[in-house]
């Protein structure tokens, strides 16, 4: 695989472009053949390809949305993992709640990502965005959540106090009984 | 911060929840704990006749520790400690093969096997009063028809077989006054002569037919004079007494018809006489001798009872015993003091003038002056008589001389120590005392590759020997410097003798012993005795040049009002450096936690008038106490009439030419305990320098509790006064213990509890905010174990996340005890199988790892019980979020593990106390344990979970680094070379 990307890049020494997408006839320098109508072939094809292009803009919605909503499949086993994994430490409901902050959180990171594929002007991609990143936020709540359950979250008075030092005193006082 | 510490002590709990057992295995023993065996102060020694193995010697002790000696080396080759109540009162060797104790008081006869030391028999013996205690083995009779022993004991005299310990006949004295003195029993015949005196002037003589006890013969006779007491027998038929004034001689015959009394007095006999006389125990036939003042004066007896004087002597001198060493010729040692030397001179018992023998060693000037002195013969291989001697020395030391050197020598004054504390060691720098050569790289390497040896299990019988040694002598944990653990310490101890040690904690080796010369016997200070050992300087920030120094307090005699000593000794050189004889009493010794300039710790020094007095005796220190002298209290304990008071301190004494270091008290406030109810037996506070780590407990559910912490804080035990003597003196309803928990600022009882049907003795521990103590339940018959726990319910309140947060809380700062916070206890109680003799609680350097009980049990063996075991939070059927936390289910009995006694096969004999001793390490703890034995062992409560193991092989750790790195390199190499050939194809 390797071998052959380099010797494409690096060894390359003619090549032919058979496409030809320009429309005025003027730039180039072969004239067209006779009864060949540049102009009419340039608009069907211009229909054809308008509806074409909006098929796949549908599509690509189509497919944004159901990429928006592939989180909340994940939040359900998410769920149902944790429920299992108990709310005592160890090592697996420790490791579950671990990928499960872990994984919303690398989607969130890669949302330009996971939607680059649908990007289109006639894509309106905020919507799939926004529910995409309020599932993932939603992982991450579970997360959060269930962390918070497990006790590893200092959200009580316990987790503040615990490593305060005694306090002094003022006064002193020291005796015992006197040597015999 | 916290999660990560809740994170910890659950991966803790995780690591130690299977088995709470903290136990070694068999190759461990030795490795970071020793133990040593000692007899303490020999009172008396007996020699193994000819017969019998002769390179024994037989001794009983101040410590009532009976030992047989091995007299090449002075090894133990068996002992028996009777204990503190069972004290010995002579012991004889009968029939040439046992060894016969008269013990507690002449009530108990025992006879143990010479050579192993076992109980052959034993006989109670009974009488009706208490007396001198005296026993007499019969010896020389060549007819072994009647092998008895003659005993006196509570007024009566027994003859006891020496074969089975049958009383055979029984004599009593029923004559009230009479005080028997001796009884003396005259080689080759058949009779008893008991002789004492009744009232002060009456002397009485019984003669006594050894074989059926019949009384032959009874005489009184009266003196003109009054009897001392004293008395001494110099030939058979002549008694020397001394009068009460001490000032006259009594030469008494009692054989003939009429007993008659001649009078001499000392002053014609010595020139210069002044004071009392004081007779010594007659060495020989016809000669005895008395010591006035520091002179001895040898007197001989003639025929007609005419004395005369030998010799006298300025020299400290001790006499020995006679020895008969032939069939006629009896002999005698004595020793003499000449400056650093002693003389040992051997005289035969007729021959005055002439010297047996006479040897000059020189002795370390750190064991004081020959105190006993025990002489035994032997033959040489040129068929000539040899003499060596025991010698009890004042540091209680035991020594044997022979040929004029000291052949071994014995610490025995180790027996008895009064107060232990410690010091750290020198850091290391140039030129510091380092007493081990570091051993060279190849040595090391050597001990590493045996180690990785061991470790791969290809190592052979032989190697595993060499490894185990290697462990076992390891130069690291003896060196002289102070290393990064804080495992290497010096365990500084006070004996009764009046000596300082410097122990090692490694090895316990002594590196330096002090016989304290304020602690010794002067003029001024007639029964010295040391009492207590503070630090008194230890230098870490602003003086770091400084050696460490420790204060020991003693006082001259046993009443209250005696006057007080004090002494500073350098705890690395060993150097006594200051002493003061003091002007006032010490009734008290109140460290305060105050430090000057140079880091030596102020003390105050509580007398009998109560007045007190601040060392050290620099303005600056009074500078120091004087700001601080309004937040200064003491209080006493009076156990004798049930008080507890607690005072203040007030600048200036009044009615006294003191210094500015002189401050008065004033009474504030005391706790009277009612005296026909409740009698104060045991007392127990914190351990002053105990850290604590957190203020807070959290419980399950994250809730939080908060401890009630106060330095100031006592446990008083009492009992009722009928309660207070032995178990079973008592009845069920005429006993209870009640437990108090008193503020010693203010006064105030913060918790009283009652235990109904329960009896003393109580031992206890008071640590961070629990106390544990252990006593007798009536009503089970068990021995029983009680906790209490003490919260702050005032800042119960603070449980508000935000204002923790933010740090808006006030639960950091300075409190009063004025302020009156609101106590609240919890409490649990469990029945425990052992007897404690003594208790303590593991103490580490920052206060995280959790607490073991060390229990010293009746067998004198060290046993850890987890505090788990004994917290108030326990039920039968404790919560997930309960069990999580650790809480154990709740059982009636603690459970006593037999891997968790921590001296594992070893006996502390006559264990007194367990002193504890934080490492460096937050893990560890240093354990020495104190009795007639010493044992010195680390602990880990919780495992060491911030360090590696001993065993831990860094070779293999290294070897295996070095491994990987080479696969790394070479499959690198190889992937490259790899890649070319696929490039080139």
């Amino acid at each position: 695989m390797e071998k052959g990307k380099a010797v494409m890049g690096s060894g390359r020494r003619w090549a032919v472009d058979f496409t030809d997408n320009s429309t005025a006839p003027s730039s180039r320098d072969i004239p067209d053949p006779p009864g060949f109508i540049r102009a009419s072939i340039d608009q069907d094809d211009s229909a054809l390809s308008r509806q074409k292009k909006d098929a796949e803009a549908n599509w690509k919605a189509q497919k944004a949305w159901e990429v928006a909503q592939a989180p909340f499949k994940n939040l359900m086993m998410m769920g149902f993992m944790m429920w299992m994994a108990g709310s005592t430490v160890h090592l697996f409901s420790i490791g579950i709640t671990f990928s499960a902050l872990w994984q919303p959180i690398s989607a969130l990171q890669g949302v330009g990502k996971v939607f680059e594929p649908y990007k289109d002007n006639k894509v309106d991609l905020l919507g799939p965005k926004l529910l995409f990143i309020a599932l993932n936020l939603g992982g991450l709540a579970l997360g959060v959540w269930k962390l918070n359950t497990l006790g590893l979250l200092p959200t009580h008075a316990s987790d503040w106090v615990s490593s305060l030092p005694p306090a002094q005193e003022i006064e002193y006082s020291g005796g015992c009984i006197p040597l015999q | 911060m916290a999660t990560a510490v809740r994170l910890l002590v659950l991966f803790l709990l995780f690591l130690s929840s299977p088995n709470p057992i903290l136990s070694l295995y068999e190759d461990q023993v030795g490795l970071m704990d020793w133990h040593q065996q000692y007899i303490g102060k020999v009172r008396h020694a007996v020699f193994h006749t000819q017969k019998t193995g002769r390179k024994r010697v037989v001794v009983y002790t101040e410590e009532n520790v009976l030992a047989s000696l091995d007299l090449r080396h002075g090894e133990i080759f068996w002992r028996r400690v009777l204990g503190t109540n069972d004290a010995i009162d002579g012991i004889d060797i009968a029939l040439g093969k046992y060894v016969i104790t008269l013990s507690s008081g002449g009530s108990i006869l025992r006879a143990w096997n010479l050579p192993n030391g076992q109980m052959v028999w034993e006989s109670s013996l009974q009488g009706p009063k208490h007396s001198k205690a005296l026993l007499s083995v019969e010896k020389g009779s060549k007819s072994k028809k009647y092998n008895i022993v003659i005993v006196l004991s509570r007024g009566c005299l027994h003859a006891v077989s020496s074969i089975d310990g049958e009383v055979l006949w029984k004599k009593d004295f029923d004559a009230q006054s009479l005080e028997i003195q001796q009884v003396i029993q005259l080689p080759g015949s058949d009779f008893l002569y008991v002789v004492g005196f009744s009232g002060s002037s009456l002397f009485e003589v019984y003669q006594i037919n050894a074989k059926n006890g019949e009384m032959l013969k009874h005489e009184i006779a009266s003196f003109s004079g009054d009897f001392s007491g004293e008395l001494s027998l110099v030939s058979s038929e002549m008694l020397v007494a001394l009068d009460a004034t001490g000032s006259s001689l009594i030469t008494i015959s009692f054989h003939s018809e009429q007993i008659s009394f001649q009078q001499a007095y000392i002053s014609h006999l010595v020139e210069g006489f002044s004071g009392p006389a004081m007779m010594l125990p007659s060495p020989v036939t016809g000669i005895f001798a008395v010591k006035i003042n520091t002179v001895t004066v040898f007197i001989e007896v003639t025929d007609k009872g005419k004395l005369e004087v030998l010799d006298k002597t300025e020299q400290p001198t001790v006499i020995s015993d006679a020895l008969s060493f032939s069939e006629t010729q009896q002999a005698f040692a004595l020793v003499q003091h000449e400056g650093n030397k002693i003389h040992f001179i051997v005289k035969l018992a007729d021959n005055w003038g002439s010297n047996l023998l006479k040897e000059t060693i020189e002795l370390d000037q750190q064991r004081g002056l020959v105190h006993k002195v025990f002489i035994h013969n032997y033959i040489r291989t040129d068929r000539s008589h040899g003499f060596r001697a025991l010698v009890v020395m004042e540091d209680h030391s035991l020594l044997l001389l022979q040929q004029g050197a000291v052949v071994w020598s014995r610490e025995d004054g180790l027996a008895s120590i009064v107060d232990v504390t410690t010091s750290e060691l020198p850091v290391y720098k140039e030129g510091a005392l380092v007493a081990k050569v570091e051993h060279n790289l190849f040595e090391w390497l050597k001990g590493h590759w045996l180690k990785l040896k061991g470790t791969l299990m290809l190592a052979s019988p032989e190697d595993v020997a060499a490894i185990q040694r290697i462990r076992l002598k390891s130069s690291e944990k003896s060196k002289m410097t102070r290393d990064h653990n804080g495992f290497r310490k010096f365990l500084i101890v006070l004996t009764r003798g009046g000596k300082l040690f410097a122990l090692h904690t490694g090895d316990g080796q002594i590196v330096w012993s002090v016989l304290l010369h304020s602690l010794r016997y002067s003029d001024r200070c007639q029964h010295p005795m040391g009492v207590n050992l503070y630090q008194w300087q230890v230098p870490h920030h602003r003086a770091m040049d400084e050696n460490p120094s420790v204060l020991i307090v003693g006082r001259c005699g046993q009443r209250s009002d005696a006057q007080g000593v004090i002494s500073f000794v350098d705890t690395y050189t060993g150097r006594e450096l200051r002493s003061f004889g003091l002007v006032h009493s010490i009734a008290q010794v109140i460290p305060l936690p105050f430090t000057d300039s140079t880091e030596q710790c102020l003390h105050l020094i509580i007398d009998a008038d109560k007045h007190a007095h601040l060392y050290p005796k620099t303005p600056e220190a009074v500078g120091i106490f004087q700001s601080e002298l309004s937040k200064v209290y003491w209080y006493s304990v009076e156990a004798d009439n049930g008080i507890i008071r607690g005072y203040g301190l007030k600048s200036g004494c009044v009615g006294k030419e003191a210094g500015e270091d002189c401050f008065d008290t004033r009474e504030l406030w005391s706790v009277v305990f009612p005296s026909e109810s409740e009698k104060i037996i045991a007392t127990v506070t914190r351990k002053p320098n105990e850290v604590v780590h957190t203020q807070a407990k959290v419980v399950a559910d994250q809730d939080v509790m908060y401890k009630y912490l106060s330095k100031n804080l006592l446990f008083v035990a009492t009992v009722a006064p009928k309660a207070s003597g032995e178990i079973g003196s008592a009845t069920l309803e005429e006993s209870w213990l009640i437990v108090y928990l008193i503020d010693t600022v203010t006064g105030r009882i913060l918790h009283r509890m009652s235990h109904h049907g329960s009896h003393g003795p109580v031992h206890a521990v008071f640590s961070e905010n629990w106390v544990v103590y252990h006593y007798f339940n009536l009503r089970a018959h068990r021995y029983e174990m009680s906790v209490i726990e003490i919260y702050d319910q005032s800042r119960a309140e603070n449980k508000d996340v935000w204002k923790l947060v933010l740090g808006k809380h006030n639960l950091t700062l300075p409190i009063s005890l004025y302020s009156r916070a609101e106590a609240m206890t919890k409490s649990q109680s469990y029945f425990i199988t052992h007897s404690v003799k003594t208790m303590a609680v593991t103490l580490t350097a920052k206060g995280i790892t959790s607490k073991q009980l060390l229990i010293g049990t009746i067998g004198d063996q060290v046993l850890a019980l987890d505090k788990r075991f004994l917290d108030p939070r326990r039920t039968v059927n404790p919560s997930q979020a309960e069990r999580e936390e650790g809480i154990i289910p709740l059982t009636d009995t603690l459970p006593i593990i037999p891997q968790s006694y921590i001296t594992h096969a070893l006996k502390v004999e006559g264990l007194r106390e367990i002193v504890i001793v934080p490492a460096k390490l937050e893990s560890t703890t240093l354990v020495f344990a104190h009795g007639v034995d010493l044992f010195f062992t680390r602990l880990a409560p919780s495992k060491t979970y911030d360090s590696l193991t001993e065993d831990f092989s860094y070779a293999l750790l290294l070897l295996t680094i070095v491994a990987l790195v080479a696969a790394i390199f070479v499959t690198w190499v190889l992937s490259e070379r790899k890649d070319l050939q696929e490039k080139w194809r």
